[in-house]
């Protein structure tokens, strides 16, 4: 169950400066565990304490932002590509 | 009957065209929505009359009033042209890292233009501008992040005009900017026509734009409600890109990027209704046409130059 993950810069410094990381995990949830085993205090920027996501983060799986698709529940296979970005403003 | 007794008058009910050579099939069609038929271009003019004309009516904007706005164009050029007809003074704040054209345009239609830095893209934009209204009271801050009746133009002209064109309407695909389209539009369809899909693109720009200090300078739109929408697709420059030519290339629709954001989610959400087998009509809103994008380099060379080109710009 290898996932790959795309870091934003601003997250970088959890990942020694790296753009993509591998993860496993078969939900979301479980990736953040993983990730967080090896890229420590990752996984705290992302989620809050209370256990959903950062109000001005956006994870997308395969480009479908989980929010819609089960949140941190949202499932993963093999090859998935997982996107992390800040909220930033259109218009 | 097509005679205005003025431009503005000649804004919304824009004409609704069907992509027959995008569409997958005869029960999963693709229509599109052309908002660059609107007076400055955009789809944005329905939410600058709008507000303008709410601002009016609440007495916040008197004659000679002074508006500020953030902006990364559209709206900022709707503003504009509404202002000068209706004797205000605008003042726009707006990425440096937007297009040549649109900064060109602001300034043709009378408005000052505030540079914001690139990183952080709008972000930036909203926190000068908010900063200068502070400083400003007697400035009026329109503020189409917030202004319910940036939404309310689009449930009052863009989602009655879909349905009364196409009542068979089965899914709204539209860019998520400041979200007031997909609030309006969406909340009125699915008020009259409880099992439309509501679809965002989302525009996924270069790295740069993303560049914030510290997570607690993003932004959500104070006008943004998931709940109206049913899913959320984020879409890049290369994709956004191929889809904005092959949608002027097949169908002779000459689209700004972000509408090729649009048209690659509407593919992905009519090419599931196939695999399904269900019937779909996918409206695609086109929230402006391609001309304030020629210099970019957009429409030349391979994808991958005009990828490269737009990486760090602002293209929705």
């Amino acid at each position: 169950m290898a996932v790959e993950v795309r870091i934003p810069t601003i997250l970088r410094t959890h990942t020694s400066g790296e753009k993509i990381v591998q993860g496993s995990g078969d939900t979301l949830q479980a990736l953040f565990t993983d990730l967080d085993s090896r890229h420590n205090g990752l996984a705290g920027r992302v989620i809050t304490a209370e256990g959903g996501l950062h109000r001005f983060v956006n994870v997308y799986v395969n480009d479908e932002d989980v929010r819609f698709t089960g949140g941190l529940g949202t499932t993963l296979k093999d090859g998935d590509s997982v996107t992390i970005l800040p909220a930033v403003a259109g218009g | 009957m097509a005679r205005y007794d003025s431009i503005l008058d000649a804004l919304g009910d824009t004409p609704l065209v069907g992509l027959p050579k995008l569409s997958p099939s005869a029960e999963v069609r693709l229509w599109a929505k052309l908002e660059d038929r609107n007076p400055t271009g955009s789809i944005k003019d329905r939410a600058a009359l709008s507000m303008i004309t709410a601002a009016e009516a609440d007495g916040r904007l008197v004659p000679g009033s002074t508006i500020l706005e953030p902006t990364s164009g559209n709206t900022g050029i709707a503003l504009a042209l509404v202002s000068r007809l209706r004797g205000y003074r605008l003042i726009c704040v707006m990425p440096e890292n937007t297009s040549e054209e649109r900064r060109q345009l602001l300034e043709l239609y009378g408005a000052q233009v505030i540079p914001s830095p690139a990183a952080g893209g709008s972000n930036q934009a909203v926190a000068v501008a908010r900063r200068l209204a502070a400083e400003n009271p007697d400035w009026v801050m329109l503020d189409q992040y917030s202004n319910a009746a940036n939404a309310a133009a689009h449930t009052a002209g863009t989602g009655p005009e879909l349905l009364r064109d196409l009542p068979t309407i089965t899914h709204l695909v539209a860019g998520l900017g400041t979200t007031g389209t997909l609030m309006g539009t969406g909340r009125y369809l699915r008020e009259h026509k409880p099992d439309v899909t509501i679809v965002a693109a989302e525009p996924r720009y270069g790295e740069l734009v993303y560049g914030l200090r510290n997570l607690d300078e993003g932004f959500v739109p104070e006008l943004y409600d998931e709940k109206v929408l049913s899913r959320r697709i984020s879409v890049g420059t290369s994709d956004a890109l191929r889809r904005t030519r092959q949608l002027v290339g097949e169908e002779g629709v000459f689209a700004g990027p972000s509408t090729g954001a649009v048209v690659h989610a509407a593919l992905v959400v009519a090419n599931e209704a196939v695999r399904d087998g269900r019937r779909a009509d996918i409206v695609i809103i086109v929230a402006d046409a391609g001309w304030k994008y020629l210099s970019t380099g957009a429409y030349t060379g391979t994808l991958d130059e005009a990828a490269e080109a737009l990486d760090g710009q602002l293209w929705a």
